[in-house]
């Protein structure tokens, strides 16, 4: 394995290379706690070792009799408040800093799902874009199949489909919120971590000094994939920003759905098929068998129902540890619960389709 | 404990005419039906270390399965199952009945008390935590297997749990209920039963540290059964405290949790504060410097602990005044504990030292233990702490100062007081081989973790990028190997101990000839301990460590059994 | 030492081994395997937590047996007393720290969580939701994700303000019997003690008829949101705080017709009437809080 650049080194023994400013100064934070923190140690374990060397009774050492010093307490009470202070200070200075997230350039929701992020650009070049982010599936199976570490990728478990793409030197403001429990959306190299909290919207921001990828990972427990919901940060220079923006508000409009098409069932399940492969199979299992605790969709009753609606509410709304996908298109809940109502032994020859799905919304 | 194995329940080598009077239960029944403190004491202790080493063995779960990339022994499910439960079991199930084992054995004896102030009440906190405990464990074979939420249980992703959730909340309430009375039993054993002449201020270290944490112990203990059974309700009874969509906050929870989990920290660490109190001045042949001041840092931490609680929620994305106020007063907190540290350096300092386990176990606390300080200051800095929460550096700190500072320090109390608990000294040469490869496997164990931490390696992780591997895999053989040094402590020391074998211990076994070394009530009775003590209060010498008449309760007439004079 | 050899009073009584603590482990042992499996839907759970709760009952029985006759035995010297009273006032401060946790829920949802998932910030994500408080106010969605039905709130009048008046007298009556104990006029102790149980009672049934009126007719319930939650839990904790307590006199007015307790000792009588006081102070706190705020 290799050093991963705006991630993980090997075997790196301190924090990432900082990309933005606050980054520095947290390293430099970082760096002046430590060497305090060493001097201090030193000093008062070689008075100790020193002790344990000298006044031993092996040594012929007698005790003294001393065991009461007011001045002595009072002294060192105060100096250790003194050395705290100067250490509150700087911290002080960062901290205000690093929450200061006005006049960003450029706004972008980062929502936390289990398992994946969701990324809304709402102000600044790009408003508008939005799109998930998920890990690499095949980096998922890797991890699965256990085996070898060598052939393992210098990016394992942080190759997403989609990553964040911002611009370099601007202000990126992130509004972190979730669908369903507590993830943590932070990237080292930014100096940035905040939770994303279910219902709440949070916020903090960067700007990065370089361009290049950065990486990071969902840091809260949110659930059993919580290692697999990595982040990954483009940083690119305001040219290629633009034009990746323009790119990608031709292909949205390129894969806008119309919801009221009609579907023939091949198509639709087709469709379904990639989606459920991409959301669905990491728990439920390609096979559609489950495992543990998750159902299986492979013969259950529900999935068997003439009754559309009950495979739909479950999508739209979670159950128990099913988490909700509100948040896929109407045509992509209507394919995938096409592909699962006619996939493995379930036959039963039902089409779902994106106007079904919509009806039910908010119901 | 040598009079755990003995049958009758009386020590060796008392002729007690007084115990005649009562019919001991012999057999299990001894045991089930105690009502002796000492009795107590020793379940307490026993039952804290098999889930010591249950935990344990969840830890090494863990630790084989982050051995290397990639997923090779247990599934993501089971693996925050494995890091849950080892959390609870650990806090709860350990550390906690540990330290009130200790309690229940020493303090009567310090304070020259015949008992604990509830004998019975005291045995229902012991037995409460055997069904506690029988779920815990048992929660893993529930349907979805144990509780898998972290062992801070936050909502809402405890709302998504099995069954088992709920048999976890139940557990905890009876522990809580079970902490809450043994608190209540410490204090009043300590405010009203102390013998005449031991005054607060003379009281030795431990039983101040004990009080404090008692009340640390009822103020919030309730606190978090209160936060679970919100968690309860909204679980199954639709209540909305932690979802948003009815108006709750998930946050809320982390408030009221933390509230309970910081003091609680504070729990585990200061009764070994007490322990190492009494061991260094032991060893080093000196009064324990600064007393006074040993007893109000001991109280200053124990009220910061109530006004830090949100340093764990740095990056919850509080106000940024609350941050500037949770950083400041956590920072504070390295004051009174730097008091601590320096007294016992001075302590130490022109003394006369020996360096048999305890006072190896107890210098090893103080210098590990100041390692995890140091890594907690520097997460008590919030900016720094934007990086390093929730990942491994926080996993590193907390069990420096778990590991190498409460559990240390409880290896240190075994040593220093199991031949008054037994009858017989532990074998020094093992003692000496327990401490230095536990002291070296801890390190192997956990300092790696530190650097996986500040390079991001995020906690709670089923499987990491390869970048990680190394450390993970030194840390790995670390734990192994510090497990495998409790198996030998657990065979090679207590087994032996408790089965009598060894020399015989003497009534103070670390006295030099001149009278210099331990001092306290407790080295006042033979070794090992009688069955009773103190049944009517002695009459103490103006330090309150010696006992000068063992029996000032004029209208008793019988010899008063335990009380050996002291030789002066 | 349990039974002193001279037949006066030990000078601190520990006890014979006793089978109490471990039997009453044991019960609730099946209550807490059995309430995890009920409120799951499984139904063996239910049969598991009654076997518990009547189990654990019979055992706290004959504990509380033994300790009266130990106490009427004459087997607590004065330190024991004391030992009583800083362990029930201890307890007492515990169970203030549980309510605590319960009352920082309310000022939590009202003054941060409510007002800010209805706030310019969270707009966002709740376009809809006005933040007021109670959360049914005029102009306001009952819960920023619409699942909550729209309900009425309890108001202090008339219900909780009567339960007021009953839990205020029934401290006076239970003060009038304390004073006619130390008195010596036991026949007066026990009347008024009757009085003051049956006071608790009535507050009781009041409540009860509270809660009925709240499921029927204001649709408030346990899951009305912030409010309902709150709520319930607060008065509902508190209304089985005044049940324990209430069964803690009728046993010490029971106690008093055997002839237990003399003027100058009777910790149990004065520890359940803390109970009560307390019982009584946390109940001001939510009559403020909770109904008129
Ligand atoms: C025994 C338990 C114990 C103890 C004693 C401590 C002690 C301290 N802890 Fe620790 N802590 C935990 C157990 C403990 N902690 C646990 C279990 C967690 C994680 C919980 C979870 O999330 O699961 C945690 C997490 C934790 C966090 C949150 C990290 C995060 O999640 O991001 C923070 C942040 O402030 C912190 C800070 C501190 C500080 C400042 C101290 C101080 O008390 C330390 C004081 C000591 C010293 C400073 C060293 C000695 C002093 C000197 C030698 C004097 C000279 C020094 C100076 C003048 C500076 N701890
Ligand atoms: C309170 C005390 C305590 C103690 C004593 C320990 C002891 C240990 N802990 Fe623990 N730990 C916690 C409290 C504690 N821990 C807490 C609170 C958490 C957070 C949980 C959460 O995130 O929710 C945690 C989390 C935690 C993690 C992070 C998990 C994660 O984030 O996914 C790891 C990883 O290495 C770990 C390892 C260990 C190890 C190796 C030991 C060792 O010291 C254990 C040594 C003991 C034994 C090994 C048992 C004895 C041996 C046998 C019975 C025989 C078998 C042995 C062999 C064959 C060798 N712990
Ligand atoms: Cu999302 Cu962890
Ligand atoms: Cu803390």
């Amino acid at each position: 394995v290799q050093d991963l650049p705006g991630g993980p080194g090997v075997r790196q023994l301190n924090l990432h290379a900082a990309a933005t400013r606050i980054a520095t100064e947290q390293a430099w934070l970082h760096w002046f706690m430590l060497i305090t923190s060493t001097v201090i140690f030193l000093m008062v374990f070689s008075v100790m070792f020193y002790s344990i060397w000298k006044h031993r009774r092996s040594k012929g050492h007698k005790p003294a009799n001393f065991h009461e010093s007011v001045t002595v307490e009072v002294i060192w009470t105060i100096i250790p408040f003194i050395i705290v202070i100067l250490m509150a200070l700087p911290a002080t200075k960062v901290l205000v800093a690093a929450k200061d997230t006005s006049n960003a350039d450029v706004t972008i929701k980062a929502t936390g799902y289990q398992w994946k992020w969701g990324y809304d650009y709402l102000n600044g070049e790009g408003a508008g874009l939005s799109f998930l982010s998920t890990l690499d599936s095949t980096h998922r199976e890797m991890s699965n199949d256990g085996g070898n570490a060598a052939d393992k990728p210098d990016n394992y478990l942080l190759k997403v489909d989609n990553p964040l793409v911002v611009p370099v030197n601007k202000k990126v403001r992130i509004i972190t919120t979730a669908n369903d429990v507590i993830h943590a959306w932070g990237v080292p190299a930014f100096g940035v971590k905040q939770d994303a909290i279910p219902g709440f919207v949070r916020d903090t921001w960067f700007r990065s000094e370089k361009v290049g990828d950065f990486y990071g990972q969902c840091y809260e427990l949110c659930g059993k994939e919580h290692a697999y919901m990595p982040i990954h940060v483009k940083v690119l220079s305001q040219q290629d920003y633009t034009a990746w923006v323009a790119d990608q508000q031709k292909q949205m409009a390129a894969r806008q759905d119309d919801p009221n098409k009609v579907w023939q069932l091949t198509d639709i399940a087709a469709r379904g098929e990639k989606i459920y492969a991409a959301n669905c199979a990491a728990c439920h299992q390609a096979n559609g068998k489950g495992a543990g605790p998750i159902k299986a969709l492979d013969g259950s009753p529900i999935v068997l129902d003439a009754d559309k609606t009950k495979s739909i509410h479950i999508l739209l709304n979670g159950r128990g540890a099913m988490p909700a996908w509100r948040q896929l298109s109407d045509t992509d809940i209507a394919a995938v619960i096409s592909y699962t109502k006619n996939a493995w032994s379930n036959k039963t020859g039902q089409v779902v389709q994106p106007s079904d799905v919509l009806a039910q919304r908010g119901k | 404990m040598s009079a755990v194995l003995d049958n009758h329940g009386h020590a060796a080598g008392g002729e007690h005419a007084h115990d005649e009077h009562h019919a001991h239960p012999h057999g299990w029944r001894r045991w089930v039906y105690a009502t002796n403190h000492k009795d107590i004491g020793t379940l307490y202790l026993l039952f804290s270390f098999f889930m010591f080493m249950f935990g344990g063995v969840l830890a090494l779960g863990i630790r084989a399965e982050l051995f290397q990339p990639g997923l090779q022994l247990v599934n993501p499910e089971l693996f925050n199952q494995l890091t849950t439960m080892h959390g609870l079991i650990m806090v709860f199930g350990a550390i906690m009945p540990a330290f009130v084992g200790f309690a229940n054995w020493m303090i009567p004896l310090q304070i020259g008390a015949s008992d604990m102030a509830f004998a019975r009440m005291n045995n229902f906190s012991f037995w409460l935590l055997i069904p506690a405990g029988v779920m815990l464990v048992g929660s893993f074979f529930m349907p979805g297997g144990a509780p898998a939420a972290g062992w801070t249980l936050y909502a809402p992703l405890t709302l998504q749990m099995g069954p088992s959730m709920d048999a976890g909340i139940f557990a905890m309430h009876i522990l809580g209920a079970s902490s809450i009375m043994g608190s209540i039993n410490i204090i009043v054993t300590i405010l009203n039963m102390r013998a005449p002449g031991m005054t607060l201020m003379k009281m030795p270290l431990f039983v101040w540290s004990w009080l404090i944490t008692a009340y640390l112990l009822i103020a919030v203990m309730p606190v978090l059964a209160g936060a679970i059974t919100m968690t309860l309700t909204d679980r199954h009874l639709g209540t909305t405290f932690f979802n948003p969509a009815g108006g709750g906050d998930p946050v809320m929870y982390q408030h009221i949790f933390w509230f309970f989990g910081h003091p609680e920290v504070y729990i585990m660490i200061l009764p070994a504060f007490g322990i190492v109190s009494q061991v260094v001045p032991a060893f080093a042949r000196k009064r324990l410097f600064g007393y006074a001041s040993m007893v109000y840092a001991l109280s200053s931490i124990a009220i910061l602990s109530f006004i830090v609680w949100a340093h764990h929620m740095f990056t919850t994305g509080m106000p940024v005044t609350g941050q500037l106020f949770f950083m400041y007063a956590t920072m504070l907190i390295a004051v009174p504990t730097a008091v601590k540290i320096f007294n016992w350096i001075a302590t130490m300092w022109q003394g006369s030292m020996t360096f048999e386990t305890p006072m190896l176990f107890a210098v090893g606390f103080i210098f590990v233990f100041t390692i995890g300080g140091f890594t907690g200051l520097i997460l008590a800095m919030a900016p720094i702490d934007l990086l390093l929460q929730d990942t491994y550096y926080v996993v590193a700190h907390f069990h420096y100062v778990l590991v190498a500072g409460s559990l240390y320090a409880m290896f240190a109390g075994f040593y220093y007081w199991v031949p008054k608990w037994t009858g017989v000294m532990y074998d020094e040469t093992r003692g000496k081989i327990h401490f230095w490869w536990s002291l070296i496997a801890f390190n192997i164990t956990f300092f790696p973790m530190h650097f996986l931490g500040l390079a991001g390696m995020p906690r709670r992780y089923a499987d990491y990028p390869m970048q990680f591997a190394d450390f993970n895999a030194i840390a790995t053989v670390g734990a192994f190997a510090f497990g495998l040094a409790q198996v030998y402590f657990f065979f090679w020391v207590v087994l032996p101990c408790m089965r009598g074998r060894g020399v015989k211990a003497p009534q103070r076994p670390w006295n030099d000839p001149d009278g210099k070394g331990a001092e306290g009530l407790e080295w006042e009775v033979p070794s090992p301990a009688p069955f009773h003590t103190f049944e009517v209060p002695p009459k103490l010498d103006a330090t309150a460590t010696r006992v000068l008449d063992a029996r000032v309760m004029p209208e008793r007439h019988e010899p008063v059994t335990g009380i050996v004079h002291a030789p002066r | 030492m349990s039974t002193s050899t001279h037949g006066s009073t030990p000078y601190y009584y520990v006890p014979q081994p006793s089978r109490h603590p471990a039997f009453a482990a044991f019960g609730l042992f099946w209550v807490i395997l059995g309430a995890g499996q009920w409120i799951n839907g499984i139904q063996w759970g239910k049969w598991s937590l009654f076997f518990g709760l009547a189990w654990l009952f019979g055992v706290l029985f004959q504990w509380f047996r033994d300790a009266v006759r130990e106490s009427e035995g004459g087997q607590y010297s004065r330190k024991i007393d004391l030992s009583y009273r800083w362990s029930m006032s201890w307890f007492i401060f515990s169970e203030v720290m549980f309510f605590g946790a319960f009352f920082t829920a309310l000022w939590w949802m009202r003054s941060h969580s409510v007002p800010s998932l209805g706030g310019l910030d969270n707009a966002l994500l709740w376009p809809d939701f006005k933040a007021t408080w109670p959360t049914v106010s005029p102009g306001s969605t009952a819960s920023p994700g619409g699942i909550v039905e729209p309900f009425q709130t309890m108001g202090p009048w008339p219900l909780p303000t009567i339960n007021t008046a009953l839990l205020l007298t029934s401290g006076v009556t239970l003060t009038i019997a304390h004073h006619a104990l130390v008195a010596g006029k036991r026949a007066k102790t026990i009347l008024w003690m009757w009085i003051t149980v049956i006071l608790g009672a009535t507050f009781m049934g009041v409540q009860a008829y509270e809660y009925i009126h709240a499921y029927r007719d204001l649709n408030l319930k346990l899951t009305s949101g912030a409010y309902g939650s709150t709520f319930f839990m607060l008065t509902g904790f508190h209304g089985f705080h005044v049940l324990v307590g209430m069964l803690m006199l009728l046993f010490i007015t029971l106690r008093l017709m055997k002839g237990h307790f003399t003027p100058q000792r009777h910790f149990g009588f004065e520890g359940a009437a803390w109970y009560w006081h307390f019982v009584d102070v946390v109940w001001l706190g939510l009559y403020v809080l909770v109904y008129w705020l």
